[in-house]
């Protein structure tokens, strides 16, 4: 284990951290201001990756793909929360759970019948593949490195917005408290459309990064959005704050947990005992640690207040 | 379509009559296919259906002069969906075989039902090491192969050709385990790790830099599915691809290779077939399935058009009297059909003894950009037998 290695690795983890922030970001948000479980999010990341992947087949240009996908998914999402979310949000979460579960196959099978269900290509743009030397014996992918800054940028300008912005502060308002924002005149339902809208979108960014290093295939967004929940019940639901928290949180320990746990075990225990041990413990460890969260801060590290 | 009221009238009427007499004999074969068609495996029972479609048209949809029925069904990869469908497809459809099945856990749970309900089975692609071992039964066929096989020939390869320091990864689940022990039981050098990830994991960045921090001689992978698409993908973005070379078992095929594509460029495969096997059966079906469907067909649409080729022979061979499963049993033993693998026969647990070739995935007709497509290097198995059929006591 040299230096080196655990710097690649933070990395690696940092990368994917942000990726999951991008996507806990937009479910925090609908958790916490509209109180809506909504399952449905990770749907929003698979428009996301194949608007992009079919925006750039069809115009041959990255940056077209990037535009659609987030345009559309900003519309998709528009339209599901005035079409389909709208009356649930009365409703108890069983029934939105119910609901937006079955969004995921309504999509699914949407993507299904228009793409088929074998995975699309999706490459890398040209500009942004390679690797780029950090330092000496480190040289890391540039497309890796380019999610990082994206994700940090979006962390900050959504820091912007959600606490120097007026609607930032209806925001924040009513995740505290949305009857009394409501009363004071603010049209409430608006507002909640336009999270949602905001929130898809964001998903949409991640499901258009993902694109190119993952699978784009009909149920892509299921695999991810496990770990998102995970990220906001650590972070705090509702907290902007908590969810980048968490996310980064979630990501280093998961990366770390791949890559070091084993070798760690080995020492500790026998090396076989760690052979097995080593790759189920590592699957488990957010897991673990979200139950510790929840055991010792129910509310998550970082709650948004007023709950 | 305009239809004459008096031929169907009479057509009717003869169908009522054949139908009051059923001493005559069967008037169809009925063959229930069981499947994954939908969620993210759905194109491999897509693949599947499509093969069992065009064999039934090449055999001019009868089978010794009877009309074929294929009833096909969803196991939606759900084990007890399986089971439900096999006992559906008896008891309502009496259908006469039962065929398919993409998954292990799924194979295990619907064929013994199957063979315990008096019915033939050919698996087309699963072939847990308890069927062909003490679990295996004389009602029992398939048209693939021992899940163990396949990653023995890579094992056997790497052993050729004198290579240590070999890198394993393959999912934390049973199948990834088997196909390790498989890789193992021929390779004998030294192996630099073993690596379990996640079932159904979508970065492999963490595992990657672990591997390039081992400069390991060569990697061998078993990432089926979307796995395997992300984990080429990955690898040939951090440059490994060209540096490591990389060895795999059921990761690339032709349904995975149009969304990796240049990624795959150079990866090596050990099966039992190739698009471009050169056998006539062979030709026929993958040029009829390019017309057909417009792309290549995978092993998994190979072993189903086998599959009711095989039926088409056992049916054949006792001319059409479906009653005489003793005929048909020793019929399809004798593996006399044309089959696109080319001639094999069948080992004591129904399973075949056959070739395992290396292939290689090269640059294809579109050129670079294109899609890649398998091709055949070297033989690596000839007939080879499955390591479980000693454990078979066919009763």
């Amino acid at each position: 284990m040299n230096a080196t290695l655990v710097v690649e690795q933070v990395l690696n983890g940092l990368q994917f951290g942000v990726m999951l922030f991008l996507m806990a970001a937009g479910l925090t948000l609908v958790f916490g201001i509209m109180n809506l479980v909504n399952l449905a999010h990770g749907s929003m990341y698979m428009v996301g990756a194949y608007l992009a992947v079919a925006a750039t087949q069809w115009t041959g240009s990255y940056i077209a793909g990037i535009a659609l996908a987030l345009l559309g998914t900003l519309a998709v999402g528009v339209i599901t929360e005035v079409v389909a979310l709208r009356s649930l949000y009365e409703r108890d979460h069983l029934d939105q759970v119910l609901a937006t579960f079955g969004l995921i196959l309504i999509f699914n099978e949407l993507i299904a019948i228009v793409w088929g269900r074998a995975a699309l290509f999706s490459d890398i743009p040209q500009a942004l593949s390679g690797h780029i030397e950090l330092f000496t014996n480190l040289r890391y992918p540039v497309y890796r490195l380019a999610i990082i800054v994206v994700g940090l940028l979006v962390a900050l300008l959504l820091w912007y917005v959600v606490s120097r912005t007026r609607l930032g502060m209806l925001i924040r308002a009513g995740a505290s408290n949305r009857t009394m924002v409501s009363a004071l005149g603010v049209n409430i339902r608006l507002l909640y459309t336009a999270v949602f809208g905001f929130g898809a979108a964001l998903a949409g960014l991640a499901g258009l990064m993902a694109g190119p290093i993952y699978a784009v295939q009909p149920g892509m967004g299921e695999l991810i959005l496990i770990q998102v929940f995970v990220v906001i019940v650590i972070g705090g639901i509702g907290s902007i704050r908590g969810a980048l928290a968490g996310a980064v949180i979630v990501g280093m320990v998961d990366t770390m947990g791949r890559a070091f746990l084993k070798p760690l075990l080995g020492v500790l225990i026998s090396p076989t005992a760690a052979e097995s041990a080593g790759p189920a413990l590592a699957s488990m460890l957010i897991y673990l640690l979200m139950a510790v969260v929840l055991a010792l801060r129910p509310e998550g590290l970082f709650p948004a207040r007023g709950h | 379509m305009v239809r004459n009221p008096v031929r169907t009238l009479f057509a009717a009427l003869l169908a009522t009559l054949l139908g009051a007499a059923p001493a005559f004999g069967a008037d169809k074969v009925k063959i229930g296919f069981i499947t994954t068609l939908s969620g993210p495996a759905g194109g491999i029972g897509k693949d599947m259906k499509q093969s069992v479609e065009l064999a039934v048209e090449h055999l001019g949809g009868k089978m010794a002069g009877l009309p074929i029925e294929v009833i096909f069904g969803d196991d939606q990869r759900k084990p007890d969906v399986g089971v439900q469908l096999a006992r559906q497809m008896i008891k309502r459809d009496k259908v006469d075989f039962v065929s398919g099945i993409i998954w292990s856990n799924i194979m295990l749970a619907v064929a013994p039902v199957v063979t315990g309900e008096g019915v033939i089975m050919v698996g087309t692609n699963a072939g847990p090491h308890q069927l062909a071992g003490e679990m295996c039964n004389k009602r029992f066929f398939t048209t693939s192969w021992q899940n163990d096989s396949t990653p023995e020939a890579m094992g056997k390869h790497l052993q050729d050709l004198g290579l240590n320091d070999v890198y394993l990864i393959a999912p934390n689940y049973a199948a990834g385990k088997d196909m390790l022990t498989g890789f193992k039981r021929y390779f004998k050098g030294r192996i630099a790790a073993e690596v379990y990830t996640k079932l159904g994991q979508q970065d492999y960045q963490a595992e990657l830099s672990q591997l390039r921090a081992k400069n390991p001689k060569a990697v061998f992978v078993f990432l089926p599915g979307g796995m395997g698409i992300q984990f080429l993908k990955q690898y040939s973005q951090a440059g490994l691809r060209g540096q490591i070379p990389l060895y795999s078992v059921y990761t690339v095929d032709e349904l995975s290779l149009p969304a990796v594509r240049h990624a795959a460029l150079g990866q090596f495969e050990t099966r039992y077939w190739s698009p471009d096997l050169d056998v006539p059966a062979n030709k026929k079906f993958v040029s009829a399935y390019k017309k057909k469907y417009g792309t290549l067909p995978s092993f998994y649409g190979a072993q189903s058009y086998d599959g009711i080729m095989l039926i088409n022979s056992a049916v054949v061979a006792v001319k059409g009297n479906l009653k005489d499963q003793k005929g048909m049993i020793a019929a399809m033993e004798k593996a006399n059909y044309p089959s696109t693998r080319g001639k094999y026969s069948y080992n004591v647990n129904h399973f075949p003894i056959q070739n395992y070739y290396l292939l290689k995935a090269v640059t294809g007709p579109d050129g670079p950009a294109g899609i890649p497509v398998m091709q055949i290097q070297e033989t690596v198995f000839k007939n080879h037998k499955d390591s479980y059929y000693k454990k078979c006591k066919m009763k």
